[in-house]
């Protein structure tokens, strides 16, 4: 077989796979457009008639602009956050050459190897004593869970950057806080969107830890939402898929916007 | 910046403040809880080792424990294999290859709760419908026994997490010098000679990277388990998140629940260690 035509077989592989990769979400899809007879008469093929309905309940029930406010605003404080915390602090810790700062670094490194369910339970004890099981409170969880991966990350990035940089912009006058702000944090811009793609995809989609700390007051988010609107439909599929089309749209949509950025990202962050 | 300096306080007090509130103190004072008789609000007496002692007795635990085990093992083989065929299908200079790359990586970008419910649907109901349609008993009934609940998991993990490892593997491929591959063409090594003795040995670490992040998020994980079987049928499908937060926060036996996560801790971090450090040894070796 010549070279091109074994090519030409890879490809078509790889599209029958891709199909089959998408498949799942096409069952979601095409299913969450069915009258509720229809998904047990025929559960594969197109709908007979598409009904918008199932979208416009689940969309009620769910609350979806609400928890989908706040997810945005618990996703977009913390990551931003922790996107300048974990930079400042890594460039404090790049740039201090002790035993002490290394020691910290290394205490940072090693807590990415503590589970999470390994420390919930006094955690949430802890917060509930405080009185800050709340926004505020699981922000603040966000940035201790995910500040050791963004410090690891951005302190590898910061390697690359010459301290005469450090230097030069001192002896023109700029203060520590300047320096790192005007001078090193822009040039960390590829590292930042590589550790906000990561931070942005964990917290949107996390379930347990807001599971724990916020529900019942208004305050849930899309994961939250879901879980107990599923329970509530549970044999009602045709209502529960579009529930589940309808939660994964935004994230759908924004990848196809930002894909390069986001398999980039996440690829820089996996092999560093 | 010097230790004494306030500036080098001040950049590193947000996230070490942060860190200690939300790691360090809850992991030592879990530990401690541990050997108490702690509920949650307030703690009478010490026990000693009597939490622990327990859980050696504990069936649920103890079968949660190997399940887990056996899972983690299947989905580790299963992820790595289908990631790297992925992998070496999107690195052949075909059309499709960005957006094949954008395809298998998706799954990701959802979380795991949601992609449970996905395939909870697909294998109760889609797998039905075709098995009725083309008279495949096996396809039927799925999730409803403890075998099926099983490959389910693995199936939705694989599925999900394929693409990752994928990313992992076409970083390191891409850094295969292509003169030593044409060198070793000319010297007359098939296409698969070729593979074996330069590109595997040259990719190691990615083997490394991939095997350590699927390890430990197949141990540690809840979501896709809660959504796909919920532990069912009869607990025979609960992995030891789920068995620690069900001893927890449903039969509120919190320092019981503790020790559970302290004995999961030491394992999630010893296994971790030995990984990193025996791959290692073996990047060095090569």
């Amino acid at each position: 077989m010549s070279n091109r035509r074994i090519l030409y077989l890879v490809e078509i592989m790889g599209i029958l796979l891709a199909l089959v990769w998408l498949f799942p979400f096409y069952l979601m899809g095409v299913n969450a457009f069915k009258e509720k007879r229809d998904i047990f008469a025929d559960t594969i093929g197109l709908p007979k008639t598409w009904t918008w309905d199932n979208f416009v309940q689940a969309f009620e029930q769910l609350g979806f602009l609400n928890a989908f406010g706040n997810s945005l605003l618990i996703t977009g404080v913390s990551t931003v956050l922790i996107i300048i915390f974990s930079a400042m602090a890594a460039y404090a810790l790049s740039r201090n050459k002790s035993k002490f700062s290394s020691w910290i670094f290394f205490v940072f490194v090693a807590s990415m190897l503590i589970p999470f369910q390994s420390v919930m339970i006094p955690l949430v004890a802890q917060f509930g004593k405080l009185d800050m099981l709340n926004r505020g409170g699981l922000i603040f969880m966000y940035i201790g869970f995910g500040a050791s991966l963004s410090i690891f990350l951005y302190h590898g990035a910061l390697k690359g950057i010459p301290e005469s940089l450090d230097d030069a912009a001192k002896i023109d006058g700029c203060n520590k806080f300047q320096t790192f702000w005007y001078i090193i944090f822009p040039l960390l811009k590829p590292m930042s969107v590589t550790v906000g793609v990561l931070n942005v995809i964990w917290i949107w989609n996390d379930y347990l830890l807001p599971s724990l700390v916020i529900g019942g007051n208004g305050t849930e988010t899309i994961p939250l939402k879901l879980f107990f609107f599923f329970g509530q439909y549970t044999k009602q599929w045709h209502l529960a898929l579009a529930g589940l089309t309808i939660s994964i749209l935004p994230v759908i949509i924004a990848y196809f916007f930002a894909q390069k950025q986001i398999i980039k990202g996440i690829s820089d962050g996996a092999v560093k | 910046m010097r230790n004494r300096d306030l500036s080098f306080w001040l950049f590193l007090s947000p996230v070490l403040i942060c860190l200690i509130a939300v790691v360090i103190i809850p992991l030592l004072n879990g530990l401690f809880y541990s050997f108490t008789d702690w509920n949650g609000l307030s703690l009478n007496k010490f026990v000693g080792l009597d939490n622990y002692t327990k859980l050696l007795s504990d069936n649920e635990f103890m079968t949660s424990f190997w399940f887990t085990i056996k899972f983690s093992a299947a989905a580790i083989i299963v992820i790595n294999i289908i990631g790297l065929g992925l992998a070496l299908i999107v690195t052949q200079h075909i059309k499709s290859s960005s957006f094949l790359r954008t395809i298998f990586f998706m799954p990701n970008l959802i979380g795991g709760l949601i992609l449970g419910f996905i395939w909870q649907f697909i294998f109760t109901k889609a797998f039905a419908a075709v098995g009725d349609a083309v008279g495949i008993e096996g396809l039927k009934g799925w999730l409803s026994t403890s075998e099926t609940g099983f490959w389910g998991l693995v199936i939705l993990t694989s599925w999900q997490m394929a693409g990752y490892v994928m990313l992992i593997y076409i970083a390191y491929l891409q850094s295969v010098p292509q003169e030593l591959i044409e060198a070793a063409q000319i010297d007359g090594a098939s296409k698969f000679q070729r593979f074996r003795t330069i590109t595997v040995p040259l990719i190691a670490p990615a083997f490394t990277v991939s095997l350590f992040l699927t390890l430990s998020h197949s141990f540690k994980m809840y979501d896709q388990n809660l959504s796909l079987t919920n532990g069912g049928p009869y607990n025979s499908t609960e992995m030891v998140a789920m068995n620690i937060i069900k001893s927890a926060f449903t039969d509120n036996a919190m320092a019981y629940a503790q020790s559970k996560a302290v004995i999961f801790f030491v394992v999630v971090a010893a296994v971790s260690l030995v990984q990193v450090f025996y791959n290692k040894k073996r990047e060095v070796e090569l």
